[in-house]
């Protein structure tokens, strides 16, 4: 996976789980709990659509230093 | 022959206004089948019948504001169609054809907002039900990268009824919290008690659980705590129920509203109805429920059973502890503040552990502080043996 689509999967994730969230204006290093206001609930849902649409699964203990697009798009990659 | 009626969603609600029917005259349906939308002042809600049948006549038009219990659509027989359906014994042209499939409300919504034609997904859900996931894969991956094309005309020929703007529900759904919250401080006589609890034991044990199970299988602290707050309302009877007509009514089952923030600014709480006779698992999925529905705006009916109790959670970036205020008629209202380590004393020795303040709003009519307190120890004896939850 590039770069690009990581990124375009981490994004159609997120507004998957949260459509609410302004994607299109959400800086790649942005912390989404603040700047996306993503709480546990939402954060656990993106994981999961992550997994269900890439195979990838992150383990549980990784995902709290996963805080951005960008990082997660990396773990991706 | 049944009427199906407009439900009264919440002691707050005396009217719903019609947006939307997803069956038309002749459909057959079962309990639990999603047949309309309304709109309240809380949220759109998408409305299930509890008859089975085959749906005679739909008795109001979309756009039309009725007040709860009265009748909206009739439901005929026991979901026996008719001798000789017209419906289904001629050839159904293709607008009839859409609404005899099986689509997933959300399916619904999505392949509406990425325009997908529905006639054109092949459904591989129980019965050939078109799940959110076929209308994804025959959306393809462009919606990844860009957004979504201006949707095609719509599917169904359905009457244009607005839908209140952003702002507008937020006011809406402020007034109508308000209004309640205004009834609580003015009838309830609050008494506050919390007790920071030890949580070491339990996120070790999640923790633990966790690494053995894929990502969709595993258990959010959240719902652990949900988890104690259901038995521990079963351990102490006087926090559960309600308060109606000058007396206190304890529920049998605990009916567990969950308050949930929303984004766009004001607070909803669905409920999990019978959350003490859940798993973890099922009450983790229970919850991740009501969220996902709470975000995309597709809350059903059933989540506004009457609750008998409300738990509030501040999540990882709240406040410390919070001062609840009840959701009438229910007579207690659990908080839990945000998880931290705090420092802890055991043993003699100070320390640093993952802990939580929990918190209980009590109705003084009902309990009073010694019973409150032996609610919140069980809170804590629950989360002490975290293999028990």
């Amino acid at each position: 996976m590039t770069a690009d689509e990581a990124r375009a999967v981490v994004l159609g994730c997120l507004s998957e789980i949260a459509p609410d969230v302004d994607t299109a204006h959400l800086a790649g290093d942005a912390d989404l709990r603040r700047a996306a206001d993503l709480d546990s609930m939402d954060v656990f849902n993106l994981v999961a659509a992550i997994a269900e649409r890439t195979g990838v699964d992150i383990p549980d203990t990784e995902v709290a230093g996963l805080s951005t697009v960008d990082a997660f798009a990396q773990r991706l990659g | 022959m049944a009427d199906l009626k407009m439900p009264s969603l919440g002691a707050d609600m005396t009217s719903g206004k019609l947006l939307e029917w997803h069956v038309a005259p002749g459909d057959t349906v079962k309990r639990g089948d999603i047949v309309a939308t309304v709109d309240t002042d809380k949220a759109e809600i998408d409305i299930e019948t509890f008859d089975a049948g085959v749906i005679g006549a739909l008795l109001i038009e979309p756009g039309t504001t009725v007040d709860v219990g009265t009748p909206i659509a009739r439901i005929d027989g026991n979901g026996t169609p008719p001798a000789a359906p017209p419906a289904v014994a001629a050839a159904p042209p293709a607008e009839a054809f859409v609404h005899h499939r099986r689509v997933s409300p959300l399916a619904r919504r999505i392949a509406a907002d990425l325009g997908v034609d529905l006639d054109a997904v092949t459904g591989t859900g129980p019965q050939g039900a078109v799940t959110r996931v076929d209308v994804e894969r025959e959306a393809g991956a462009e919606r990844l990268v860009e957004a979504p094309a201006p949707a095609p005309a719509p599917v169904e020929a359905a009457p244009a009824v607005e839908h209140r703007a952003p702002a507008e529900r937020l006011e809406s759904l402020r007034a109508i919290v308000g209004e309640l919250m205004t009834r609580s401080k003015r009838e309830i006589p609050h008494f506050h008690l919390s007790r920071e609890i030890d949580l070491s034991a339990a996120l070790a044990w999640l923790e633990a659980r966790n690494r053995e199970l894929p990502a969709p299988e595993r258990v959010l602290p959240a719902a652990l705590l949900l988890r104690a707050a259901a038995l521990a309302a079963h351990d102490e009877p006087s926090v559960n129920g309600t308060f109606a007509d000058g007396g206190f009514r304890p529920a049998r089952r605990v009916d567990l509203g969950v308050a949930i923030s929303l984004r766009a600014g004001g607070v909803i709480a669905p409920v999990i109805p019978g959350a003490d006779e859940l798993s973890l698992a099922e009450l983790m999925q229970a919850l991740r429920g009501i969220t996902d529905r709470v975000r995309r705006g597709a809350l059903r009916g059933s989540d506004f059973t009457a609750g008998t109790l409300t738990v509030t959670s501040l999540g990882e970036h709240g406040a410390d502890l919070v001062y609840g205020v009840i959701f009438p008629p229910q007579v207690a209202l659990v908080g839990f503040g945000a998880v931290a380590q705090r420092p802890w004393a055991a043993g003699g020795m100070l320390g640093v552990r993952p802990t939580v303040v929990a918190t209980l709003a009590a109705d003084h009519r009902v309990s009073e502080g010694h019973r409150g307190s032996l609610f919140l120890a069980s809170v804590d004896h629950h989360l002490q043996e975290p293999d028990q939850l």
